[in-house]
């Protein structure tokens, strides 16, 4: 949809530069707005010009709404009982459009901020009528709020000519929420009625104002069950967004546990300088990102097909340098492995600190990954979570893929099974630990690249996901892929509900004790290895 | 049967402490009591053998990471459990003896109410029920223990009764201090939010910031720790030391030959959690702050590093290494603050790389090398 992609103050400097240009096109044709309008418009109380502006909304077109922002722009003057528009140093009559000439003692009109609403609302309602479905879709979202009886004929004449099918389903909204401020109970009634099917938070909001003010019982029972036909729906767009931001919290994690689950949970490697390893992707991504910026910028929306191979070559080639150097001493002694990989963990975020500076530093989404879809009216989908999770699944698929059918893969689990009698079949045992390490570190700079999408980029990237990744592993059982899926996505939902219930201190807590609670039932995780390789 | 065969003849137990150690205990104990508190209070500030007040505040703060130290050594170097969340057991005792302080703060904060400045900042009327006994310094003094050693217990119980060893143990205790922290972190939970702690101005109403109270805070600092070290001596060289030490080597041996690992597993756990709460407590005095970054998982893996750097097992080690490490730390974060974080990170790689028993081994090492 093109309306969350134009900015809005954009789309207001354009329409006033079209309407400046037909107030003289358009005013010396035919002169719609009438001479006493301008004037009650213009001169008097406050409470008098409101209701002359109101008077004159229904057969008010583009000429109104040229004089309008010209009101509202503060370029109207008034001599005597004349009223001008003032351009360029030139007056001309605000009905005729004839060049005036401007008295000195032309005084400016004072418009109070009551007055200024007014204006900018009734604008709103005139810009039904342009020609651009940005405009339009803008105009309706701002009479949403300030919808009132005045502005129903033209918001009726807007419904009938209205082409664009999402535009007009708002606009019947806006049109009910005019009805709901009407004098007449039948008009109300029917509001209630069609504000029942909406599902947006303002509308609950407009039905408890009107339920509070509303004097007639037969109408407050149909406003009452229009409200609570409102809540449900809002109550299921809740639960399905709570549902979906736990998906995309599973799918993080379930990048940043696969990359585990190959390190530890196939090699028993204790990696906990594997966070450091994602936030070497996440810079990679960043690199390649200012890379793009400077040689490429035409192909800029596609820097990040670019970055993946780029994360994924970054970190792998870091893990295989650790394995090479450090890791492959410390093989069968877990608690030393800790600790030497957390001695590279502070390494690596002094390294990068060292290079790109504490700050943490900006990662653009693409243009194809801003926005979102709008499901429900207070639920929108936001795209980067959705291409994460499409992400995530590929990557799983790909690994499994990996670990399964292709002949590393193979090696991989014979080594982890029995290295002794894989190095006897001709295995070359270290060097396939080098590759499944590297597999494990580059998969983490893939979750590198996707968090750098979602969060901020910064030295302390990685510190924040280790103990939940960990906890994954932990949870969903050593040396299977099926658990840690499993793990990460019930972990993600479960986190996220809780979080509604009791905020997100309190659900993390609840979920580091309910997998202490869990380990007590199930040492060995969801899916137990069974047979001789579960104590080994 | 002959009866020769069944009685196996055990070495005699080791005496607490050689001469020599006896001797260098000896040494430690008058540098403490009598030649610290001379250095600094008496001789001119002028003078080369002048002790400063920063000295006092730097070596007493280390004391309490060596104390830690030790505790980690029993449970780590001894029974070959690793602690990641012996912060957390720190960090309370700390806690405890911090709301003793802000009782003692009285009517002199900054909003002169009888209530701690940040519950008059969240415009809370009453004490919380947990603040009930922080007005009595001989609760706090139980309080001290009695916290860490019961949330040690209750965790122990459960983790050692399901069996978590190895690495999933201390994943588990480090996701323990992490989950604790984040709970300190709220305003909620009564603890002084991510200020924690602060502004002190008395103990057992005697004004805190004098040079007395500080060699005061010292010297008992000193003591402790001393004494902790005849502690875990005497706790090694009893028979259950020795157990404890056939469960680091062997564990399931230890079940077969009948003993259940669990409540020596348990005691030495809930032991060295309650040192670090003392640790923790006179910890917080002398640095006049606590709050729940001292939680984070990163202090208590350093925790391990000071027990690694000296040398596991062997008591004396660790407490070198406390004061090696934190010695480093504190000249290098002032010197090249930018190079810290590659000499922790570089040290924890090289000593378990090229020094699994620390300093102590490699010393020992080079003595038999003379040889």
């Amino acid at each position: 949809m093109g309306m969350s992609t134009v900015p809005t103050l954009q789309v207001l400097t354009m329409l006033k530069k079209i309407l400046l240009t037909t107030i003289f096109l358009i005013a010396t044709s035919a002169y719609s707005i009438t001479s006493d309008e301008v004037k009650g418009i213009t001169i008097g109380e406050t409470d008098a010009r409101v209701e002359a502006l109101a008077k004159a909304m229904p057969g008010a077109d583009d000429q109104t709404a040229a004089f309008l922002q010209a009101l509202a722009d503060d370029a109207v003057k008034v001599a005597g009982d004349k009223v001008l528009v003032v351009k360029d140093d030139k007056a001309f009559d605000a009905v005729t459009g004839a060049v005036q000439p401007l008295p000195a003692d032309a005084e400016d009109v004072i418009n109070n901020n009551r007055m200024r609403g007014e204006i900018d609302s009734a604008l709103a309602a005139l810009k039904l009528f342009s020609k651009d479905d940005a405009v339009r879709a803008a105009a309706v979202k701002q009479l949403q709020s300030d919808a009132d009886e005045s502005k129903l004929p033209l918001i009726e004449k807007a419904l009938a000519t209205e082409q664009n099918a999402a535009i007009k389903d708002q606009l019947g909204m806006v049109r009910a929420a005019a009805l709901l401020g009407s004098s007449d109970k039948a008009k109300r009634l029917e509001a209630a009625k069609l504000l029942a099917t909406s599902g947006q938070a303002n509308t609950k909001t407009m039905l408890l104002a009107r339920l509070a003010q509303e004097p007639d019982g037969q109408v407050k029972a149909a406003l009452g069950a229009a409200l609570r036909q409102v809540e449900s729906t809002l109550a299921w767009g809740d639960r399905l967004g709570a549902i979906f931001s736990g998906i995309s919290l599973g799918s993080i994690l379930l990048l940043v546990a696969l990359g585990l689950a190959i390190t530890y949970g196939l090699m028993g490697v204790i990696n906990m300088a594997h966070g450091e390893l994602m936030m070497i992707g996440a810079y990679a991504t960043y690199v390649v990102q200012g890379l793009f910026q400077k040689y490429l910028p035409g192909a800029f929306d596609w820097y990040l097909l670019a970055a993946v191979p780029v994360a994924f070559m970054a970190s792998a080639l870091m893990g295989a340098l650790l394995e090479r150097s450090v890791i492959r001493f410390l093989y069968g002694r877990p608690l030393e492995t800790l600790l030497a990989t957390w001695g590279i963990s502070l390494m690596l975020m002094q390294l990068v600190r060292s290079i790109f500076g504490a700050q943490n530093v900006g990662v653009e989404n693409p243009s194809w990954m801003s926005g979102g879809v709008q499901v429900l009216g207070n639920l929108s989908l936001p795209f980067n979570r959705l291409v994460i999770i499409g992400f995530a699944l590929f990557v799983l698929a790909a690994v499994s893929w990996l670990i399964s059918k292709t002949r590393l893969g193979l090696f991989v689990r014979g080594v982890t099974q029995n290295r002794p009698i894989a190095s006897c079949m001709g295995v070359n045992t270290a060097r396939i630990d080098t590759y499944a390490f590297a597999l494990g570190s580059g998969i983490a700079g893939l979750a590198g690249c996707a968090l750098s999408q979602v969060g901020n980029v910064g030295p302390d990237l990685g510190q924040g996901y280790i103990v939940d990744a960990f906890m994954v592993v932990v949870l969903g059982g050593v040396g299977q892929l099926a658990g840690t899926v499993y793990a990460a996505l019930g972990l993600g939902i479960l986190n996220k509900f809780l979080e509604g219930l009791t905020g997100a201190v309190l659900a993390k807590i609840a979920v580091l004790v309910f997998i202490i609670i869990f380990i007590q039932k199930r040492p060995q995780g969801i899916f137990a290895m069974k047979g001789r390789s579960a104590e080994a | 049967m002959n009866t020769t065969l069944n009685a196996v003849s055990l070495p005699a137990p080791a005496p607490l402490l050689g001469r020599k150690g006896w001797a260098a205990f000896l040494l430690a104990l008058i540098a403490v009591c009598a030649v610290a508190p001379v250095l600094n209070l008496w001789v001119p500030p002028g003078s080369i053998l002048h002790l400063s007040d920063y000295g006092v505040g730097l070596l007493g703060r280390i004391m309490c990471y060596a104390i830690c130290a030790l505790a980690m050594d029993l449970i780590w170097g001894y029974t070959g459990i690793l602690s990641l969340g012996h912060g957390l057991f720190f960090a309370l005792g700390g806690y405890a003896m911090g709301m003793y302080l802000m009782r003692q703060i009285g009517l002199d904060g900054n909003y002169k109410s009888n209530l701690p400045d940040f519950m008059v900042f969240l415009d809370w009327k009453t004490l919380p029920w947990h603040w009930t006994f922080s007005d009595s310094f001989v609760a706090t003094l139980l309080l001290i223990i009695a916290v860490p050693g019961l949330v040690a217990f209750v965790f122990g119980y459960f983790a050692f009764r399901s069996r978590i060893k190895g690495v999933y143990f201390s994943i588990i205790t480090q996701a323990m201090t992490f989950a604790a922290m984040l709970l300190f972190f709220r305003n909620e939970t009564g603890f002084g939010g991510n200020n924690g702690f602060t502004d002190f101005k008395r103990i057992l109403d005697i004004p805190i910031a004098t040079p007395q109270m500080r060699m005061t805070l010292f010297v008992l600092t000193g003591l402790t720790l001393l004494g902790f070290f005849l502690l875990a001596r005497w706790l090694i060289n009893s028979k259950f030391g020795r157990v404890l030490q056939a469960v680091r080597d062997a564990e399931t041996r230890v079940m077969f030959s009948g003993y259940n690992p669990i409540g020596y597993k348990l005691t030495i756990w809930t032991i060295s959690a309650m040192m670090c709460g003392v640790a923790g407590a006179l910890y917080v005095p002398q640095v006049g702050i606590i709050n729940p970054s001292e939680m984070s998982p990163a202090n208590s893996i350093e925790m391990a590093i000071w027990a690694a750097v000296g040398g596991r097992a062997t008591l004396i080690g660790p407490i070198l290494g406390a004061f090696i490490v934190s010695g480093a730390k504190s000249w290098l974060t002032v010197a090249y603050p930018e190079f810290w974080l590659y000499f922790l990170g570089a040290l924890f790689i090289g000593v378990t790389l090229f020094l699994p028993d620390g300093v102590v081994g490699l010393v020992k090492k080079l003595k038999g090398g003379a040889k």
